[in-house]
């Protein structure tokens, strides 16, 4: 492979281009340094495979989406049928709310989960004992590192129909209300899920971004007289707009992503047609319905939208005048 | 023998924060005391629930069907977790997700390692494919389908491998290693080189030990990513004694089904199974272990997090 342009900038750190680990001025032939390296390239050769398999095989096998594909034809013997998967998804009746679903939860999140995350990490920017901050940076992590499974059974022992905070309102006198399988919450929990596992986790790389800024700054702006508020205005916020736009370019291109963990563990009882996302409805027709397919033409069209979004979106970014991803 | 590896800056970095300037240490009384105030309602809102559950846990069976509000058991049992030992699943699942995380971590690591150091020879002819080979598997991926007829084409349905060989190795983690890498002294390899020593023997008595952080934050992310895993078991079995620990959960806590059908011989016993108790039980037999090991994760997570995110 010729010097492609990201590569280049991997490896610039110490590149020293086709002269080996030796010094010397004269160029060394290629079969000596073949042998050279051959300990380096047993060492590469089994994650190098493992690749090959685990990710480009795959990547192949997303033929099947041109195929009227059945495991034990396999990708050799099922018979082509162009297009076809393609625009079945489209006349499919359920396609429409499970696009809908997925884009909304995907923006509810952007809309609430992403703005939470630098909210927090502005505040414990500005908290000023070091060992009350570094404790609170240890809570919140931590729900980052449990599973899902682990998660919604939390959850469900306070919303659930005799959880705690039933159990509260009954005590108070109230009715209980159905928080689990009524489907007007199942988006708002999901929400406050992600919002209670993940915000805490999502404020290291701001953290990061705002203790790079430079403290000169600040202190230019104290002795003109600017107020805490125009310091966070004029300072803060430009100093972290890079890493905001890059964090949001790449959430655009995980729109089509909801997890599948979280929904599937509770939408049982949920109104099929509030619950039912591009990853849900690809496990059900795919691996228990048969529809090998249609639903990996669903995949390949997600990843497509993923990967053109992300390019959209730094191109918006950039007609705006911001830096971009790339 | 001592070399600053990149690790070593990012604590001083943190250290430099900490250490405000005069006018920084001033905040209007009000903007402290609500952020104050703010923060211990957070830490509670983070908390309590694993407090409640540890709570439930040794809830006894009057506890849970009693009609008050329940937050500490009036009479703490071990009942619930001595219903989970006798009900036959939780150790089964224990062990099969203990097999599956040290196993997926040793081969993650070695891979990453072996992958990570061949990609930081500056001199190897090839080596620019083998990183876009990486880098590629970052950009695009597959869907849910090939992976799964893939599995099933290797023949791993119903095997504990299909939960430890798809995504054992990621492609930002070797990056993210191969950049460490990088930053050791060259000199201290041709040394090795020069007293005769091969690649593999460079990798693992020189390369590895001067970059234990590294191999640390690895392997806890892919450690805790096995444990917690969830999809993986629900795609590729269907064999219910393989199951590992996420499942159970999910039969116990979220289905509902208690592992006492299957002991109907012991249900002679007075007591009804504390229930809610036994499957708080198993909740907490799933965290501890990564409670355990969140101190060493919080040491390592932030820096790997961001030298991942600068350089990678």
């Amino acid at each position: 492979m010729q010097a492609v342009k990201p590569a280049e900038r991997l490896s610039s750190s110490r590149s020293q281009p086709d002269v080996g680990r030796g010094q010397g001025e004269r160029p060394v032939p290629l079969k000596t340094r073949l042998w050279r390296y051959r300990w380096a390239y047993l060492l590469i050769l089994p994650g190098f495979l493992y690749f090959v398999i685990f990710h480009y095989v795959p990547l192949w096998g997303n033929i099947a989406a041109f195929q009227d594909f059945s495991p034990y034809r396999g990708y050799f013997h099922s018979p082509w049928v162009g297009l076809q998967n393609f625009s079945d998804i489209f006349s499919n009746p359920d396609i429409g709310y499970v696009i809908w679903n997925t884009v909304l939860l995907s923006m509810l999140q952007i809309i609430f989960a992403f703005p939470a995350a630098i909210v927090l990490a502005l505040m414990l920017n500005s908290m000023l004992s070091e060992r009350f901050k570094r404790f609170m940076q240890s809570v919140l992590y931590l729900p980052h590192f449990l599973g899902w499974v682990i998660i919604i059974s939390i959850w469900q022992q306070f919303f659930g129909g005799d959880g705690l905070i039933n159990q509260i309102i009954q005590a108070l006198g109230g009715h209980t209300i159905d928080f689990i399988t009524n489907s007007a919450f199942f988006r708002p929990m999901l929400i406050l899920q992600v919002m209670w596992k993940e915000t805490g986790w999502g404020t290291i790389i701001f953290l990061a971004a705002l203790s790079s800024i430079d403290m000169n700054l600040y202190e230019a702006a104290v002795i003109d007289g600017a107020s805490g508020w125009r310091r966070l205005w004029h300072i803060t916020l430009p100093g972290i707009r890079n890493v905001i736009i890059i964090l949001l370019i790449l959430r655009m291109g995980s729109i089509l992503d909801t997890g599948f963990e979280q929904i599937f563990l509770q939408m049982q009882g949920v109104d099929i047609r509030v619950a039912q996302t591009i990853d849900i409805f690809t496990y059900i027709q795919g691996i228990q319905g048969g529809q090998w397919g249609l639903t990996t033409a669903l995949g390949l069209v997600k990843a497509v939208v993923g990967t053109a979004l992300i390019l959209l979106t730094n191109k918006v970014v950039k007609l705006l005048g911001e830096e971009g991803l790339f | 023998m001592q070399v600053n590896t990149p690790l070593d800056t990012s604590t001083t970095v943190q250290v430099e924060s900490s250490e405000r300037p005069v006018w920084a240490r001033r905040q209007a009384p009000l903007v402290r005391w609500s952020l104050t105030t703010f923060m211990i309602i957070l830490a509670v809102l983070m908390i309590f629930p694993f407090l409640y559950i540890l709570s439930t846990s040794f809830a006894s069976f009057q506890d849970t069907t009693a009609n008050n509000v329940l937050v500490i058991p009036q009479h703490p049992t071990l009942e619930g977790y001595k219903w989970l030992w006798n009900g036959g699943v939780i150790l089964p699942a224990f062990g099969v997700s203990v097999i599956v995380t040290a196993a997926a971590t040793f081969i993650g690591v070695l891979l990453t390692a072996a992958l990570a150091y061949g990609l930081s020879l500056r001199g190897l002819p090839g080596s620019k494919f083998f990183l876009w080979v990486v880098i590629l598997t970052m950009l695009i991926s597959a869907g849910l389908i090939p992976n799964y007829l893939l599995v099933r084409q290797l023949n791993l349905l119903d095997t504990l491998w299909a939960l430890i060989l798809p995504g054992v190795v990621s492609g930002f983690h070797v990056i993210v290693m191969r950049q460490f890498f990088m930053n050791i002294p060259q000199e201290l390899i041709d040394c090795a080189h020069i007293d005769g020593a091969n690649d593999w023997q460079v990798l693992w008595n020189i390369v590895m030990p001067l970059s234990k952080a590294v191999v640390a934050v690895i392997a806890l992310f892919t450690a805790v990513a096995q444990w917690n895993s969830f999809f993986k078991a629900i795609l590729y079995l269907s064999d219910s004694r393989l199951y590992p620990l996420s499942l159970i959960v999910r039969m116990l806590v979220l289905q509902g089904q208690t592992p006492t059908d299957q002991m109907s011989n012991l249900s002679t016993s007075a007591a009804p199974p504390p229930e809610l108790a036994l499957q708080m039980a198993a909740v907490v037999v799933t965290t501890v272990p990564i409670l355990l090991i969140y101190p060493f994760l919080q040491k390592h997570f932030t820096k790997g997090v961001l030298t991942g995110s600068i350089k990678g």
